[in-house]
């Protein structure tokens, strides 16, 4: 009797383990569908510009603020703690390349993202979500639009777009931000610090390297914000639930992604 | 808010990212500095590279007057054949003289040029004779080091007496009573 029970508990736990992979290869392969169909039905998202134009604003003018002022600190405090080791080594002025380096290759990128999760991923997800559970979507398809072409394939569109240019202002006003704390404030001089970084710094392998990186993630960070969205169940609770999603997911794919970019990148 | 507003705001946003990113190439990177206009490219041999990578700088003077291209390996010399592109602005004597130094103690590796005096000048294709390896930090540390165990041992049984050293600790090391 009880080796009986103990034999239905482990197949019972066997199969809830199969059916969660399966969940998932699922979902796995529906998100695979729905980028496909996504950039199929871009062609008439860039036929209506100002579509994407609208998602632009709400995606990344309105992250500027945010993107902005996490750079500056993220900058500033990468100076003060930069400064305190390499000044053990008497080469204080090489905080110049490691701040611009830090940023320009990894945190430029990958902080942004995050953040973009944070602020733009959720609100698309919330959005779609609630279209989705107001019955807008369905309400579309009645009328022969598409919302794939209508909805998602623009937002899609503004991310791709918004994220490289927030991530090279998140670089640009960190290393503003390094500047200010080294120079001004701790003294290191000027000259040191600007021509130690255009000496190390190189525009092929960092910069642009940074800027593949950036929209990699931008791509990755709203077609999952989209998904979610769009799979959501249509309930408060399964919107609610999506949008946890998005952030969790965004943010284990920027990283495990920024990794596996960095080690082709590094490689070559 | 009306579109012609959002679409003002959406040009200053993408207006802000091209200036961010030109910032970055041209303040940040190397972008201005890099800009090696017409090139000519020699080749020189080096026994030993050390760290030399390929985009290294080729200086003279200490002025950054060329970049290395490709480092390759000679197997039928076993010597490592190095191309680098020099600035068709500066023109070097054929016996030229390039060495691989390193910038500070354990900083990047670059490549000297020491004009020569001969009249004619490198042309493109044209090969280095005169060279001089890396310094391997391994290399210069032994040989300090054994020089100095000679020393020592040389200097406990006879004080001073430099001039015999070296025979001396031969004797030694061949079992030879010291005469």
């Amino acid at each position: 009797m009880i080796k009986s029970n103990l034999l239905i508990s482990i197949i019972r736990t066997l199969r809830g383990i199969g059916k969660r992979m399966i969940e998932r290869v699922w979902r796995l392969g529906a998100g695979a569908r729905f980028f496909f169909l996504t950039i199929i039905y871009s062609g008439e998202s860039f036929r209506r510009f100002h579509l994407v134009m609208r998602e632009v604003y709400f995606t990344g003018v309105m992250s500027l603020l945010i993107i902005i002022v996490s750079a500056f600190f993220v900058g500033m405090v990468l100076a003060l703690q930069g400064y305190n080791t390499l000044q053990k080594y008497g080469s204080s002025e090489a905080i110049g390349v490691l701040v611009a380096l830090s940023l320009v290759r990894e945190l430029g990128p990958v902080v942004t993202a995050l953040l973009f999760a944070g602020r733009a991923g959720t609100a698309i997800t919330a959005e779609i979500g609630l279209m989705k559970t107001t019955e807008q979507l369905s309400a579309m398809e009645m009328m022969a639009v598409s919302p794939i072409a209508r909805v998602v394939a623009p937002r899609f569109w503004a991310g791709v777009i918004s994220m490289p240019v927030l991530a090279a202002l998140f670089s640009m006003v960190g290393i503003l931000g390094g500047y200010l704390v080294a120079v001004p404030l701790i003294g290191v001089d000027e000259g040191a610090f600007w021509s130690q970084m255009q000496a190390n710094v190189d525009v092929r392998e960092d910069i642009i390297n940074g800027v593949i990186k950036s929209v990699v993630f931008g791509v990755a960070c709203t077609m999952i914000a989209l998904f979610e969205g769009f799979d959501a169940p249509p309930t408060a609770e399964g919107v609610s639930r999506a949008t946890t999603r998005t952030v969790v997911i965004s943010s284990l794919t920027v990283l495990g992604l920024d990794f596996v970019l960095t080690s082709f990148m590094l490689s070559v | 808010m009306d579109r012609s507003t959002i679409d003002l705001w959406v040009g200053i946003f993408v207006a802000l990212g091209v200036a961010a990113l030109l910032g970055l190439a041209m303040k940040v990177g190397n972008l201005t500095s890099s800009n090696i206009g017409e090139t000519y490219s020699v080749s020189a041999a080096f026994e030993n590279i050390g760290g030399l990578k390929p985009r290294a700088p080729v200086k003279s003077a200490g002025v950054v007057v060329g970049r290395v291209d490709n480092i390759t390996f000679d197997s039928n010399r076993f010597e490592a054949i190095v191309k680098i592109n020099i600035d068709k602005r500066y023109a070097f004597p054929k016996d030229t003289f390039a060495n691989i130094y390193t910038a500070g103690l354990l900083g990047e590796q670059y490549i000297g040029l020491e004009a020569g005096g001969d009249e004619d000048t490198l042309k493109n294709g044209d090969k280095i004779t005169q060279t001089q390896d890396a310094v391997v930090l391994e290399k210069m540390i032994s040989k300090f080091l054994f020089n100095k165990a000679a020393e020592t041992e040389e200097d406990e049984p006879k004080k001073g007496a430099s001039a015999t050293k070296s025979a001396d600790t031969k004797s030694k090391e061949l079992g030879d009573p010291p005469f």
